[in-house]
């Protein structure tokens, strides 16, 4: 009859769980994925967009399981993604393509296409309705049957109110020559899930990093920046859309061909009438014109327009703006404040790691404690020992 | 004539912040406003400058603001990289080797063992979240110091020669006033007995009174020390008291240089004049 | 076959195995030298030891033996929990024996019983750059390790013995490899860190979220930082008896006495007491 370890940490952790799915239940409910994806819009948007995997079903799912926590849906989603193979790249897109469902402009009155207010919360009250409280499928079978029947009456003619193909407003100010013309940069973007992020970082990684943050760190960040912490920006929205982005495939088959001849990138070569059309996701896309001086001149400095840039995964407005000045933000660094170092921004934003960091504190560390009580005893000995006498 | 090296002698150094352009690429005055280009705006910050300055002698280098001056401090000291110019110290390779052309580590080894700076921000030049004797230490560590019991020996002696009581050692130079903390910085640029320190700017700022006490100080060392040293400053009455020989600055290019009772007595050039007579 | 469904072999896909086993490859011929790779999110959360997960993930074969511990102990939850997720997509005996393991991953110590050849131990790091106290941006301390600066590791422990009149580092005490790179061998107490020195098996470090494997090969130099008139000392474990097994001078846990106050020791490398109460029982 030898000794042997006590077990008690298997039992402790199998309860622990049981426990959890018991909050979860408690109610003598389960949750239905499918209502949850329907009137959780915007929390499965904002897991989409952390976790940068565009898939409502799945996050749906993970809201579930992880019962509307977005710190745990969004972890869900990520160890999900990680095992899944890459088997395709896009070709780059060209966002005047979407089709918008929402498009305003800050900067004009009135811009090519109009204002399109479609489905946003900025002039909703904010009042708590009585009737959503026993609102049953009857009544939203109902709603929906007169929604149909009013759209219908209003259709508008064909040519007229297209959504697709709308100009972007950055693109008046690039032919008034009020802003910097860029050329095309067919570059592959670097992969931050791919290859670990370095300081300074390519835009790419920071635009990647940055549509991955949280939606809370990115805001407040975005906030400090435009409350003075920094050179003052003077952002405007030059435009804000959320729309169905159609997403394309360069040829399968063709890509192969590419690849033999000693081609990496598929997508560059790729014959854009020859592609595979993959579906349509929805996303948020913010363009903020800042007025920047221009290098060098005459005596006289001019200024000019550049761009900042945000996009998100679902429509994520407050958090592509935010993600927008941020990167006009670290477009001109400076380490004396915050939302202008490179470093501190992009290290800071992310969900997972965040998170991740902060709770492992409720992790053991009575090792490390036990030596720091060692460290701290020692200073209160009388004769604490130093190698040479005192002078 | 002697045939001692130089301790240091800087050759052409040019400075410029932006890409310049063929007007101003060669300093051509009538392409610069000042010391910017008309044409493309890049600011030509030192324009070939030269000098040498000699064992146990002060350089005083005087100019207004954006004259250049704590630019040539920051480029020998490799806070800043020069546009082109070479730089030799007699302590490093027997002069021989070009300063600007040696690798980071080497660099550091020079910054570490053979020059000493004092910046006329102490946040730049000292660590506020350490004690005064470890600020002083840092140098020695960086030189491969590692005997804290000869460390902090030394830094006892410095803090003497620099008139801060030993007994406030441990404590961090946050709580210091200017003039103590510019001390600190002068006791640590001495730590590892350099031949040459570089002082910036290091009394303006500080009380007047104040002032004289760490003027005084330098003045000190000097005698005891006899280490060399550039002192750069804005205020002639500083550089009269101080340096055996003074350049005058403005806009990036050196305008007058020769014995400092010289320029005192006989300006020639007439911004040198003007400063000059704006002393009396 | 897990209730989480089909995963690869040790949940990684080769790929990824491949490519972190390629970063611990360039790991061990730089030693202490932090070489950035492409950490993946993991079933478990960054904080909580994916960088020592991924390494174990990309090393551990069907014969392989696994021990993981956090602590100390193999009964830790985290180290029951990581477990269970290896066993889960592995199928791999797992062990308490320090002795029959062939991979051991922990956290916060190294096992008590010296370390073979044919063993792996495999570190979790929360912050893997030693100098990250003394400078917050990666961006220069990546140079500095380049250029061998490592003054400011240096006076941090200077200003300790000004302040206390001793160094006052608890666990993590910088270490030196091989003469060139200065390491942080992760939370270890510094009655660990000589056994980094000179051992016979591999040490392989893993920080998740920083992204960064480093390694101590076999037969490597390894000295703990300090200076020439204060030399590194361990916890002071004097006087103090394991009172389960009757050990000495090996690390211990601080038992609070609820009953009668007072304090008493337990040996904190939980096996290696298990065993020597056995080895008792046995010849008693």
């Amino acid at each position: 009859m030898g000794y042997v370890a006590v077990k008690g940490g298997t039992d402790a952790i199998r309860a622990s769980t049981e426990r959890l799915r018991y909050e979860r239940l408690k109610h003598g409910v389960s949750l239905d994925v499918r209502q949850a994806r329907a009137g959780l819009r915007g929390l499965v948007d904002q897991v989409m967009s952390e976790a940068s995997l565009y898939d409502e079903p799945v996050a749906a799912h993970a809201i579930k399981q992880a019962e509307g926590s977005p710190e745990e849906a969004v972890f869900l989603l990520r160890a999900y993604r990680s095992t899944l193979p890459r088997l395709h790249t896009t070709v780059p897109i060209d966002g005047t393509s979407a089709r918008v469902e929402r498009r305003i402009s800050a900067a004009f009155k009135d811009v090519p296409g109009g204002q399109i207010l479609g489905a946003g919360y900025d002039y909703v009250h904010r009042l708590l309705d009585d009737t959503l409280m026993h609102e049953d499928e009857t009544d939203v079978r109902a709603w929906l049957e007169r929604w149909r029947d009013a759209s219908q009456a209003q259709a508008l003619p064909n040519d007229a109110g297209r959504l697709d193909g709308l100009p972007k407003v950055a693109d008046y100010l690039r032919a008034q020559g009020l802003m910097e013309p860029r050329e095309n940069d067919d570059t592959p973007p670097d992969d931050v899930t791919k290859r670990a992020l370095r300081i300074p970082a390519s835009r790419s990684e920071r635009l990647q990093v940055l549509t991955r943050g949280q939606t809370g760190t990115v805001t407040s960040l975005g906030y400090a920046s435009l409350r003075g912490y920094g050179p003052m920006l003077h952002p405007t929205v030059g435009e804000l859309r959320v729309a169905a982005l159609p997403l394309t495939i360069p040829n399968p088959l063709a890509s192969h061909e590419n690849e033999a001849v000693g081609g990496s990138d598929p997508t560059l070569h790729a014959d854009p009438d020859d592609g595979y059309y993959l579906g349509e996701i929805r996303i948020t896309e913010v363009e903020t014109v800042v007025p920047v001086q221009e290098p060098g001149g005459e005596e006289r400095q001019a200024l000019r327009f550049d761009l900042g840039y945000g996009a998100c995964f679902g429509q994520n407005e407050t958090k592509a703006i935010a993600m927008s000045l941020l990167d006009q933000c670290l477009e001109h660094p400076d380490s004396r404040h915050p939302t202008h170092d490179e470093e501190f921004i992009l290290m800071h934003v992310d969900s997972v790691e965040a998170t991740g960091f902060i709770s492992h504190l409720k992790l053991p560390h009575y090792v490390t404690f036990q030596s720091e009580l060692d460290a701290v005893r020692r200073t209160h000995q009388p004769d604490a020992v130093s190698g040479e006498e005192d002078a | 004539m002697t045939t001692t090296l130089p301790v240091l002698t800087v050759d052409d150094l040019s400075k410029r912040y932006g890409s310049g352009c063929a007007a101003c690429r060669d300093h051509a005055e009538t392409a610069l406003q000042g010391n910017t280009c008309r044409h493309c705006g890049t600011v030509h910050a030192l324009s070939g400058v030269s000098f040498e300055v000699h064992p146990g002698e002060v350089l005083g280098i005087v100019g207004e603001s954006g004259s250049g001056k704590s630019t040539i401090l920051n480029c020998l000291y490799f806070d800043e990289e020069p546009t082109s110019g070479h730089a030799y110290l007699a302590a490093y390779e027997r002069g021989a080797a070009d300063l600007w052309t040696a690798s980071g580590e080497r660099r550091r080894w020079i910054r570490n063992h053979l020059l000493g700076k004092v910046y006329q921000n102490p946040m730049l030049g000292l660590n506020m979240d350490f004690s005064s004797v470890a600020n002083i230490a840092e140098k020695m560590i960086a030189a491969n110091d590692r005997h804290v019991g000869r460390m902090e020996a030394r830094a006892r002696v410095l803090l003497e020669h620099t008139r801060i009581p030993t007994h406030r050692m441990k404590t961090s130079p946050r709580q210091f006033s200017g003039g103590m903390q510019q001390r600190v910085q002068i006791a640590k640029a001495l730590s590892n007995e350099p031949p040459i320190l570089l002082l910036d700017e290091v009394t303006t700022g500080l009380d007047l009174s104040v002032q004289a006490r760490v003027l005084d100080l330098i003045k000190q060392i000097r005698r005891d020390v006899g280490v060399a040293m550039i002192l750069v400053s804005h205020d002639l009455a500083v550089i009269r008291m101080l340096a055996d020989r003074t350049i005058v600055m403005r806009d990036g290019r050196q305008v007058e240089a020769g014995l400092t009772d010289q320029i005192m007595e006989d300006p020639q050039h007439p911004y040198t004049q003007e400063l000059v007579y704006s002393l009396l | 076959m897990s209730r989480h469904g089909t995963y690869n072999f040790a949940f990684l896909d080769e790929g990824s195995k491949r490519e972190i086993r390629r970063a611990t490859l360039k790991a061990i011929a730089i030693p202490g030298y932090q070489v950035p790779f492409a950490s993946r999110e993991m079933p478990i959360a960054r904080g909580w030891g994916t960088g020592g997960l991924q390494l174990t993930l990309s090393l551990i074969g069907p014969d392989d033996t696994l021990k993981v511990i956090d602590q100390g102990t193999d009964e830790s939850v985290n180290a029951v929990n990581i477990k269970a997720l290896i066993r889960s997509t592995t199928g791999v005996t797992t062990s308490d024996d320090t002795a029959e393991a062939t991979l051991i991953q922990s956290r916060h110590r190294i096992p008590d019983k010296p370390l073979r050849p044919d063993q792996i131990l495999i570190l979790q790091v929360p912050i893997p750059e030693p100098l990250r106290f003394v400078e917050p941006r990666e961006e220069v301390t990546r140079r500095l390790h380049a250029e061998r600066d490592y003054t400011g590791a240096y006076v941090l422990l200077f200003e300790q013995i000004m302040r206390h009149g001793d160094v006052t580092t608890g666990a993590d005490h910088p270490v030196e490899v091989h003469d060139r790179y200065v390491m942080a061998p992760s939370p270890i107490p510094r009655i660990d860190n000589p056994k980094m020195d000179h051992g016979d098996a591999l040490i392989l470090l893993g920080a998740g979220r920083e992204k960064k494997i480093y390694a101590v090969p076999p037969h490597t130099r390894v000295t703990s930082l300090a200076f020439d008139d204060h030399p590194f000392r361990s916890e002071d474990v004097d006087g103090r008896t394991c009172e389960l097994c009757g050990a000495e001078g090996v690390f211990m846990d601080e038992i609070q006495d609820a009953q009668h106050g007072g304090t008493s020791f337990r040996c904190n490398d939980t096996s290696e007491c298990l065993a020597r109460m056995n080895a008792h029982a046995r010849t008693s």
